[in-house]
């Protein structure tokens, strides 16, 4: 039986490739939101987000858009619109203003301009996971080092030069920096100076318009953040919630299938 | 007695009758000569009794062979179709008495030095620009393909040949033309998967009537079936115009892609679409003028400047009612490459969507190119 008077939920699921978010809005605002880790199977990360919205009572009477990587995974969505789309408009109600966004996933980069609440263009970078938190990833295994661990190291390092355009072959530039013997600090520096590097020059290339706002999991770390706006010479806004901006992109748009 | 490839029998049935129909016609007396490109032109060519193969290929295959002569970075026709002729295993490369090749690009005007190891590949210097100078010595070009037909073959081409084969290529051109302007209409009556797949598969049917013939049945099938089931009834689905460089390795990529996710694919701005179709050669000149004239024309990105490309492109957009283009770039092609930027601002000028892909023949960018496609596509919807 239908409670006309039951509260609606929209939910809005972005299954990244390492991280999957959850936004649930009402009519007014944001109600509540999580993350999990992606793992190898999307559909059991989606299954689990199922049980979760279940558990919460979301799951009585809601409108769900999936997005992301693994959007298609999530076959109880009332719809899938691409994370292209999604974090144009989650990135609109965020920085409520024209910004170009950056976007660096696990997988892939993506910049993304958004004027007057839709996406006017956008950029992938292609086929290539240098430039992407993938890439951070790699090497920290590399180093034997944790993600946080990898930011705190740069901190403490002078950059030493990686200059391979391939994550193979940079992965075999940070080996022979370690059987060098350079100090773990300056490798991990070396490693984020690399990826600022990558997402700047793709971001120069497109042109920025408006102000330039990063989202995505690296936005979690405000070192990256400074080396980012020191390569493209601008100021890089984010937002606490800018990791959820996929997933509050798709919470909206569901709002919208109503 | 011709012979076929060492490897014969290793070759996959429709790989085996392509083989066993050239040499059927070679053995009946045709001239075959090889060619990569529609700036060559093929009147002289027929002039000659000789059939133009088209050796533009489309598959992945072959690339790993071309890559131990050829750099890895560079266009993925370009090693399609130079790994086919170095491993035997394209029969109207290996059929072809002669190819005829032309310096439009970098890579194919080197990689022709490399094919004439392997058959006679005769070069046309192609000027890059559409002065009066160019113009002259293109025309100068035309008469020097012609005599080295006449050489090659121990023939002799007249005039009046070339003229009657003028008449009938112009007359091919109509034919196509109607068929890939069917798409002009609104809402589209068929898939730009058929206009290109149709395409595509008359060029290996080497007689010209019999292609005129099936492709003016199937228009006129198209146009009643449209006008019967579909005209007045408007649809939402996005017109979408490709553009670029050949596309035929990437369709599947591509546009069938695009058009299952709800858009529609109206128009081709491509050697393998309306591009080399669009001007007729000129019958009442004399007749290398004429050929001159209309092959200079050609709104390729050989040509510098090509502004008359962006021209096309916005009476396209009128003309189809278009909503968006997509630029396809084959990996390494950098004349369509560089002229992306005038074409992204032609489009954008007039208000319509615009994305570029960037790719090759292989599979490993599919899953990326679908969301990318995906997502132009919703920026259209609004
Ligand atoms: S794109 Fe230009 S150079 Fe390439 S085949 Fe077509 S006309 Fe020739
Ligand atoms: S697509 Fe570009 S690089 Fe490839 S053959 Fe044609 S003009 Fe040359």
């Amino acid at each position: 039986m239908d409670h006309p008077t039951e509260t609606i939920y929209y939910v809005g699921i972005d299954i990244g490739s390492t991280a999957s978010k959850t936004v649930i809005l009402d009519e007014t605002g944001t109600v509540d939101s999580f993350v999990l880790p992606t793992g190898w199977n999307g559909r059991e990360t989606a299954q689990a987000i199922r049980e979760k919205l279940e558990e919460s009572g979301y799951a009585r009477r809601m409108r769900c858009v999936a997005t992301g990587y693994g959007r298609i995974c999530v076959d109880y969505a009332d719809k899938v619109v691409t994370e292209i789309t999604c974090h144009g408009k989650g990135g609109w109600q965020l920085f409520g203003k024209n910004v170009t966004i950056i976007d660096v996933g696990g997988q892939d980069t993506k910049i993304i301009k958004v004027a007057d609440g839709q996406v006017s263009d956008f950029l992938m970078n292609d086929k290539c996971a240098a430039g992407t938190g993938k890439f951070i990833e790699v090497m920290a295994t590399r180093l034997g080092a944790s993600l946080e661990d990898m930011y705190r190291l740069a901190e403490a390092g002078e950059p030493l030069a990686i200059s391979a355009m391939c994550t193979v072959f940079a992965e075999s530039e940070v080996i022979s920096h370690i059987s060098a013997g350079e100090k773990r600090e300056d490798i991990a520096a070396g490693v984020i100076h690399s990826v600022a590097n990558r997402v700047s020059n793709l971001a120069s290339r497109f042109g920025i318009s408006g102000d330039a706002a990063l989202t995505g999991g690296l936005c979690a770390s405000s070192y990256f953040m400074r080396i980012l706006s020191e390569k493209l010479g601008r100021p890089v806004e984010t937002h606490l919630f800018a990791r959820y901006a996929g997933a509050l992109g798709a919470a909206l748009t569901a709002r919208k299938l109503g | 007695m011709l012979k076929l490839p060492e490897n014969f029998e290793s070759y996959a049935e429709a790989r085996k009758a392509g083989f066993l129909r050239m040499k059927d016609w070679k053995e009946k007396g045709g001239n075959v000569v090889g060619v990569f490109c529609t700036f060559v032109p093929e009147e002289i060519l027929r002039a000659a009794d000789a059939v133009a193969a088209p050796l533009c290929a489309t598959s992945e295959e072959p690339i790993p062979a071309a890559e131990t002569k050829l750099p890895r970075n560079l266009c993925p026709l370009i090693k399609a179709s130079y790994g086919f002729a170095l491993t035997d295993t394209c029969p109207y490369f290996y059929f072809s008495d002669l190819i005829v090749g032309e310096t439009t690009c970098d890579g194919k005007r080197k990689t022709f030095e490399l094919m004439n190891e392997i058959k006679e590949t005769y070069v046309m210097q192609l000027p890059h620009s559409r002065s009066e100078a160019a113009l002259e010595s293109w025309k100068g070009e035309m008469i020097r393909l012609k005599e080295k037909l006449e050489d090659f073959y121990g023939i002799e081409i007249s005039e009046e040949r070339i003229k009657k084969e003028i008449r009938i290529r112009n007359r091919e051109r109509k034919a196509l033309l109607g068929f890939l302007e069917l798409g002009k209409l609104n809402p589209a009556p068929v898939s730009g998967y058929e206009l290109g797949t149709r395409l595509d598969g008359l060029g290996f049917n080497f007689n010209i009537e019999e292609r005129c013939a099936v492709i003016e049945e199937r228009t006129k099938e198209v146009y009643e079936d449209w006008k019967q089931n579909f005209e007045g009834k408007p649809s939402r689905r996005p017109r979408i115009i490709i553009t670029g460089c050949p596309n035929s390795g990437v369709r599947d990529k591509i546009i069938k892609t695009v058009e299952e996710l709800g858009a529609d694919v109206v128009g081709f701005d491509c050697c393998n679409g309306t591009r080399e179709k669009v001007e007729l050669v000129d019958e009442s000149m004399p007749v290398y003028d004429a050929l001159a004239k209309k092959y200079l024309n050609i709104n390729c990105s050989v040509m510098s400047p090509n502004d008359s490309r962006m021209r096309y492109i916005e009476e396209m957009l009128e003309e189809y009612q278009a909503d968006g283009v997509i630029e396809i770039i084959l990996q390494a092609c950098h004349t369509y490459n560089i002229e992306s930027h005038y074409v992204k601002e032609t489009v954008t000028n007039q208000g319509k969507a615009y994305l570029m892909i960037e790719t090759d023949y292989s599979q490993s960018d599919k899953g990326q190119i679908g969301t990318r496609l995906e997502a132009f596509l919703e920026t259209i919807e609004k």
